[in-house]
């Protein structure tokens, strides 16, 4: 089941840990005398989840981190690079025997073993690849192929457009209400604290169909289309450049994927495109499983807008690691999620090589521990399930049940009908 | 119509990437060499000898070839002299590197290099050549800047009749080609005077003079450390026609990690003095200079730019970071501080 490591009554980090504040009245900000730490409260006025900690020991925190980032850039090394230099050669091993055998995928155990290796492969490039080099985990190593500014991902959204949406908007703003576009998207609401409109019944179906067709989602989510097309701003110059760049490369992707290899494939065209329609298909349920639960399972935290004015290191420490949710288990699932798995040390250090982030899991749980803090994980048919009950759940207003809906009609029908059975009666 | 369809074919990489795996030498690809083996000098220098790709437009002796080497997985590019003639009958070519104190690269090559390891390679390069000149020849070199005089000599000594070479080392066992030389001069081909500084001290220009009483009539092709240089070149030039003498240097002086420091902002032109404390960032955007940035705190890396050269601090933990212009260096600009003049490529 989901764990979320609860908050020991008593933080042995430090100084006795101060009563929590009272929840605070809405849009005010409380600073408790005592410890000097301020919270932003959000509009359901749920209570600071941190404000047991003082402002030292959320320093104290922040220099541990700090500590840690440091100890792991220091050691990084031959043994690393190793590491991405070999999954990059089974990634592209990988795909051209897929798409070699795929050249031949009339025959069914062909299509079944070419369509499996090429979704993972598939997978792998982006994931343990794709987005690790843009977040420049590798740019230590200054190989100018393996590199931030230079990767190109095999995604329908150019790497560049996405960097920018996720590497600076997602990555600095994450879980602020109203500031990180990847608390549902823009278009479902998985928090009590966003506004709930009727649009959202619809979510859970929204979900589903984002969820197959997740890299196109990206793209209209990394050129921000929605908003463009809300306020009618379709005809600004960096939006049409962005529009333009993304319609190059869903062309180049699908000129590979739906032409190319078909055609190479003769005899076999319609089941290699069918084959590349699959392995895209599971790609994106896949990917799009794995960031769900980076942010939407319960347990997960999210900010007042204005929660950030000032945030200190330690603060934002803080709000990565109650903000975000790892998976556990085997270690070919960490890779096929490219160690999103580890999302909370992801989110802590998101420079730093992936394949350290399970090297320093334990530690990360045990400062948590200490600092009475959330530590969110759970298997990932459990993470999906309870992301998924998220979505479902908050696609109504808050509070609204079923039972309790149907409770209130009956007393609605009943005290319509009091007034004329009284009549009747009397 | 089939390079298209190609490059169509594996996007977004390019057909080269997959070409790598199993030809990184080929014609075409991007220059790299393979080891072939890795012969002890003196205790502390060594010869590599490389299998250049089929790119390898050759070297005239004397140039030195830029190596990419990575170790503990980061790349380092430096020059190394080719000590090999232009024309081996196996197509190798060999470098000759001193391990120095601290020396991140030199180390890892004499120490550490296993035959098979693919190196990044750059065209040869360097005008430290005799070019015509067959005339009387003196050559002055100190512990590795025997190097690129080794590579002349194995080309051309045979048309040359009157050398001589003054090579400074610590000791007679730190003569890099000790035997070699030491055999030309018994055969009369050359004279060498070798100079060993930990006993008889650090040559000095005038002794020059003394040593060899002709020097200012011949042509003298002098490589060593950069004080060594410097001082030669004050010599000459307060004593001999100019046009005789010819250096050659590694690397320019050792930068100074400083706090603070001038950054150039070579394409836009602007010049800002900083403080040790400022981001690049933060004084390029003062000085109006089109940055690049994102997070602003270390993170997206969507402010990285090229460190042309310089010197720059982590302003998280003090790192220094340094850069001449083949580096190719790259830097937070967000994070990272002046630690010295600096020359950024925006």
């Amino acid at each position: 089941m989901t764990t979320t490591t609860a908050p020991p009554a008593t933080s042995p980090a430090a100084a006795p840990v101060p009563e929590r504040t009272p929840a605070p009245a809405r849009g005010g900000e409380v600073r408790a005398a005592t410890e000097g730490r301020r919270h932003t409260p959000k509009p359901s006025g749920k209570p600071d989840p941190t404000a047991h900690l003082s402002v030292e020991q959320v320093e104290a925190l922040g220099r541990e981190l700090d500590a840690l980032r440091q100890e792991v850039v220091d050691s990084r090394g031959a043994r690393d690079a190793a590491y991405i230099r070999k999954v990059i050669t089974v990634q592209r091993s990988l795909e051209m025997g897929s798409r070699a055998v795929l050249l031949f995928s009339k025959f069914p155990p062909a299509w079944v073993l070419g369509t499996a290796g090429l979704s993972v492969a598939k997978i792998l490039e982006n994931m343990e690849l794709g987005h690790n080099i843009m977040h420049g985990q590798w740019d230590w190593m200054r190989d100018p192929k393996i590199h931030s500014t230079a990767w190109e991902w095999d995604h329908a959204s150019p790497s560049e457009l996405w960097k920018h949406s996720h590497n600076e908007l997602h990555h600095t703003f994450t879980n602020v209400l109203g500031r990180d576009n990847d608390l549902g998207y823009g278009i479902m609401r998985v928090d009590e604290d966003q506004e709930w409109k009727p649009a959202h019944i619809a979510q859970p179906l929204v979900n589903f169909v984002t969820a197959c067709i997740f890299e196109y989602g990206i793209v209209a989510y990394d050129l921000d289309l929605m908003k463009h097309l809300d306020e009618g701003t379709t005809d600004d110059e960096e939006f049409r450049r962005n529009l333009r760049a993304s319609l190059r490369k869903v062309g180049q992707q699908s000129a590979k994927d739906y032409l190319v290899h078909p055609l190479l494939s003769g005899p076999s065209f319609l089941h290699t495109l069918a084959a590349n329609a699959v392995a895209n298909l599971v790609r994106n349920l896949w990917t799009h499983s794995v960031i769900m639960c980076g942010h939407f399972p319960e347990g997960v935290e999210t900010f007042a807008t204005d929660s950030i004015e000032g945030e200190t290191r330690g603060e934002w420490y803080l709000r990565q690691m109650i903000g975000s949710a790892n998976i556990h288990g085997s270690k070919a699932m960490h890779v096929m999620t490219g160690n999103l798995s580890h999302q909370i040390e992801h989110h802590l250090f998101p420079d730093l090589p992936s394949n350290r982030y399970a090297e320093i899991a334990p530690r990360i749980r045990d400062i948590c521990e200490r600092y009475g803090l959330s530590y969110t994980t759970g298997a990932l048919h459990e993470q999906v399930a309870s992301a998924w009950k998220q979505v479902l759940r908050l696609s109504l207003p808050n509070g609204f049940t079923v039972r309790g809906s149907a409770a209130g009609a009956l007393r609605r029908l009943g005290n319509r009908l009091r007034a004329p059975l009284a009549a009747v009666a009397g | 119509m089939a390079a298209r369809l190609a490059r169509t074919a594996v996007t977004p990489l390019l057909p080269a990437d997959y070409l790598d795996m199993v030809a990184p030498l080929r014609a075409g690809a991007e220059l790299r060499g393979r080891v072939l083996s890795v012969t002890a000098e003196t205790p502390d220098a060594a010869t590599v000898h490389i299998r250049p790709g089929r790119d390898w437009a050759g070297h005239v002796p004397g140039q030195y070839v830029r190596l990419g080497v990575d170790v503990e997985g980061v790349r380092h590019w430096r020059p190394y002299s080719l000590t090999s003639p232009p024309a081996t009958a196996d197509g190798s070519i060999s470098v000759t590197v001193k391990a120095v104190p601290g020396g991140v690269v030199s180390n890892h090559l004499v120490r550490s290099l296993a035959p098979g390891t693919l190196l990044q390679l750059g065209q040869a390069a360097g005008d430290f050549v005799l070019g015509a000149h067959r005339g009387p020849v003196l050559f002055v070199t100190a512990g590795s800047g025997i190097t690129p005089v080794m590579g002349m000599l194995r080309s051309h000594l045979h048309e040359l009749d009157d050398v001589v070479l003054v090579h400074s080392a610590p000791t007679g066992a730190d003569v890099v080609f000790g035997a070699e030389l030491r055999r030309l001069h018994a055969r009369g081909r050359l004279r060498l005077v070798e100079r060993h500084t930990s006993r008889q001290g650090v040559l000095a220009p005038a002794d020059l003079d003394e040593l060899v009483p002709d020097r200012r009539e011949r042509q003298t092709w002098a490589c060593g450390p950069t004080a060594m240089l410097d001082a030669h070149e004050a010599h000459w030039a307060a004593t001999t026609p100019p046009g005789r003498l010819h250096t050659e240097r590694f690397r320019p002086a050792v930068l100074a990690a400083g706090e603070g420091g001038t950054l150039t902002f070579t394409r836009s032109g602007a010049l800002v003095a900083t403080d040790g404390a400022t981001t690049v960032l933060d004084a390029g955007e003062a000085a109006g200079v089109l940055m690049p940035s994102g997070c602003r705190m270390g993170i997206c890396f969507r402010c990285v730019a090229p460190l042309r050269s310089g010197a720059v601090r982590d302003l998280r933990n003090g790192e220094i970071t340094t850069a001449v212009p083949e580096d190719g260096i790259r830097i937070q600009t967000c994070v990272s501080a002046a630690a010295g003049p600096c020359d950024i490529d925006l």
